[in-house]
């Protein structure tokens, strides 16, 4: 078996901005006083995230979370807390909408700006058992922000 | 050891690819694949026998209900079960351990008393345990584990001095491979007058079980783990203890005389098997246990016993893995961790390769709490597994470390 070269669908899947977000997540840890907060579990392999959100009238000031799970998962919601940050909550729903379109194969969601540095996440739509980790941050804030 | 490609020949999924390459099957504890031996017999059964069993006067269901028979038979024999009407079949070892929680459980414990169960039980042998405590408000009391991954004796011994009325345990953890020394277990539970429940979901398929020799009470076992369908499976008991039990499920084939508003119940082991069984199941089940005794139980654990030290050898050289459980007294199981890379990317990236491992918890989360990982990658071994698929295993898991920057030793 040739181990030299990655596969290219692979090294996709795993870029170095993904990695990075993994091993030094952003917004990590808890919030004092959030306005939000849910804990999802992905059953299938044990992800977890504790997703916790300061809303300030429609506007998300802040949010951060907790989290065990794989480089998709944790990537997926470091990334997702920077993006949120200052964002009405509408917008936000939209962008949940953009990221799940992405998972499912749209390309032009994986050409859109607006998802930023997620977009680096566009190689999880060719792993289908991998999506749900990379959308289980984004169902956490879909379902945080519709509870209240 | 065994010649694993010649074996691999008389298993026709084997033979395909996966992502390009040659499919390397290392899912075992999960499941295994079926030879054309099982495929045939399942076959046969619905092309020749099939009829619904225990009910027909005709010819036809006369030789389905022989088939059904013949087959539990076999599996009693198998296991060196104590009759073979102790030999109750089910849909595998989770619904064999309800069934004794639901029905011996019910019946025999009440509030303040206790169970027992170790900390390296499978979800299926620790759920209907807390299901059972909860209801009758008795106590659940979970033996530790030594470091290296074994029931540890002394912790047992303090848990038997509660004058537990069940003792659960499993042969072989499926999480971590670890073989307990299940007689010795059996035989201090025993002393304290406590039942003594087995789950062989890991033995039976690769280690010569004699229940009788365990002497334990009750033994379950899933057939789709022993290259049988899925759906098979049985409970293996005293039969006098399945005499006393009342019914589990209720319906047609485990009743007696059924009046207006109660019932009497049938002989074991029907009492025990409401409804239409899987009678495919069965005889699939049964032609697997051929399969396996014309190998040899003793060759096949032999086989896997080795091809797992050629892992953990293989393994522990990789700078970054650990390889968890004990050194020695293990099946063919390996769990590991490789650096700080998620178990289920590395499973991603060795199907790119076409090896499947599984990566989670392996329902065993109070295990996985206990080695303070969220969850490990797992290979399982079987008798059609050789030193190929180990190489494959590890030239996989270089390339994983290399994408996620680890540099090969």
């Amino acid at each position: 078996m040739d181990t030299s070269l990655p596969e290219p669908k692979l090294s996709t899947l795993y870029q170095e901005l993904i990695l990075d977000h993994y091993r030094r997540p952003r917004n990590k840890g808890s919030l004092e006083g959030p306005t939000h907060a849910v804990s999802l579990t992905n059953p299938l392999c044990g992800d977890e995230i504790d997703l916790q959100l300061r809303v300030d009238g429609d506007v998300i000031r802040e949010a951060r979370f907790i989290g065990r799970g794989c480089s998709i998962s944790q990537a997926s919601a470091s990334m997702m807390t920077q993006l949120l940050k200052d964002k009405p909550v509408p917008q936000a729903l939209a962008l949940a909408e953009r990221m799940t379109a992405m998972m499912h194969g749209d390309e032009a969601a994986a050409r859109d700006k607006s998802l930023g540095d997620l977009r680096a996440l566009a190689g999880v739509s060719k792993f289908p058992v991998r999506i749900k980790c990379a959308l289980l941050p984004w169902n956490a804030l879909t379902d945080a922000v519709k509870s209240s | 050891m065994l010649d694993a490609a010649r074996i691999r020949a008389d298993f026709p999924l084997l033979e395909q690819q996966e992502n390009g390459h040659r499919l390397v099957y290392l899912d075992n504890a999960a499941t295994t694949q079926k030879p054309e031996a099982v495929l045939a017999a399942v076959a046969d059964y619905y092309r020749t026998t099939n009829a619904n069993v225990h009910r027909g006067a005709y010819s036809l269901a006369i030789r389905a209900t022989e088939a059904y028979e013949a087959a539990r038979a076999k599996v009693a024999g198998f296991v060196n079960a104590w009759a073979p009407e102790g030999v109750v079949f089910t849909r595998g070892t989770t619904e064999a351990l309800n069934l004794v929680a639901g029905s011996y459980g019910r019946a025999n414990v009440r509030a303040g008393d206790t169970v027992v169960v170790t900390a390296m039980d499978h979800h299926s042998n620790l759920v209907p345990w807390q299901i059972l405590c909860q209801e009758k408000g008795a106590t659940l009391r979970m033996v530790e584990l030594t470091d290296d991954g074994r029931i540890d004796l002394s912790d047992f011994g303090r848990a038997l001095e509660r004058r537990p009325k069940i003792v659960a345990f499993p042969f072989v953890s499926n999480a971590l491979g670890t073989v307990n020394p299940a007689a010795q277990l059996a035989r201090l539970a025993h002393a304290v007058g406590a039942a003594v429940v087995v789950d062989g979901a890991q033995s039976t398929p690769h280690l010569n079980v004699d229940v009788q020799l365990l002497d334990c009470d009750f033994y379950a076992l899933s057939g789709h783990k022993m290259l049988a369908p899925m759906g098979s499976g049985a409970l293996v008991a005293k039969p006098a203890l399945l005499e006393a039990m009342p019914p589990y499920h209720g319906g047609g084939e485990m009743i007696s005389r059924v009046w207006d508003d109660h019932a009497t119940y049938n002989k074991i082991p029907h009492k025990f098997e409401a409804g239409t069984p899987n009678v495919e199941g069965a005889v699939g089940l049964a032609a697997a246990v051929d399969y396996l005794e014309a190998i040899g139980l003793e060759r096949i654990a032999e086989h896997e016993q080795a091809l797992a030290q050629v892992a953990i050898d293989k393994l522990t050289q990789i700078d970054g893995v650990t390889v968890y459980g004990p050194r020695d007294h293990r099946a063919g199981v390996v769990s590991f961790t490789y650096g700080d890379i998620h178990p289920h990317d590395i499973a991603t990236i060795l199907d790119q390769d076409g090896v499947c491992i599984r990566a989670g918890h392996h329902c065993a989360q109070p295990l996985m709490r206990r080695l303070n990982v969220p969850a490990t990658a797992r290979a399982s071994f079987y008798l059609y597994n050789g030193r190929d698929d180990v190489d494959a295993l590890a030239g996989s898991l270089v390339k994983a470390g290399a994408l996620f920057g680890y540099v090969p030793a």
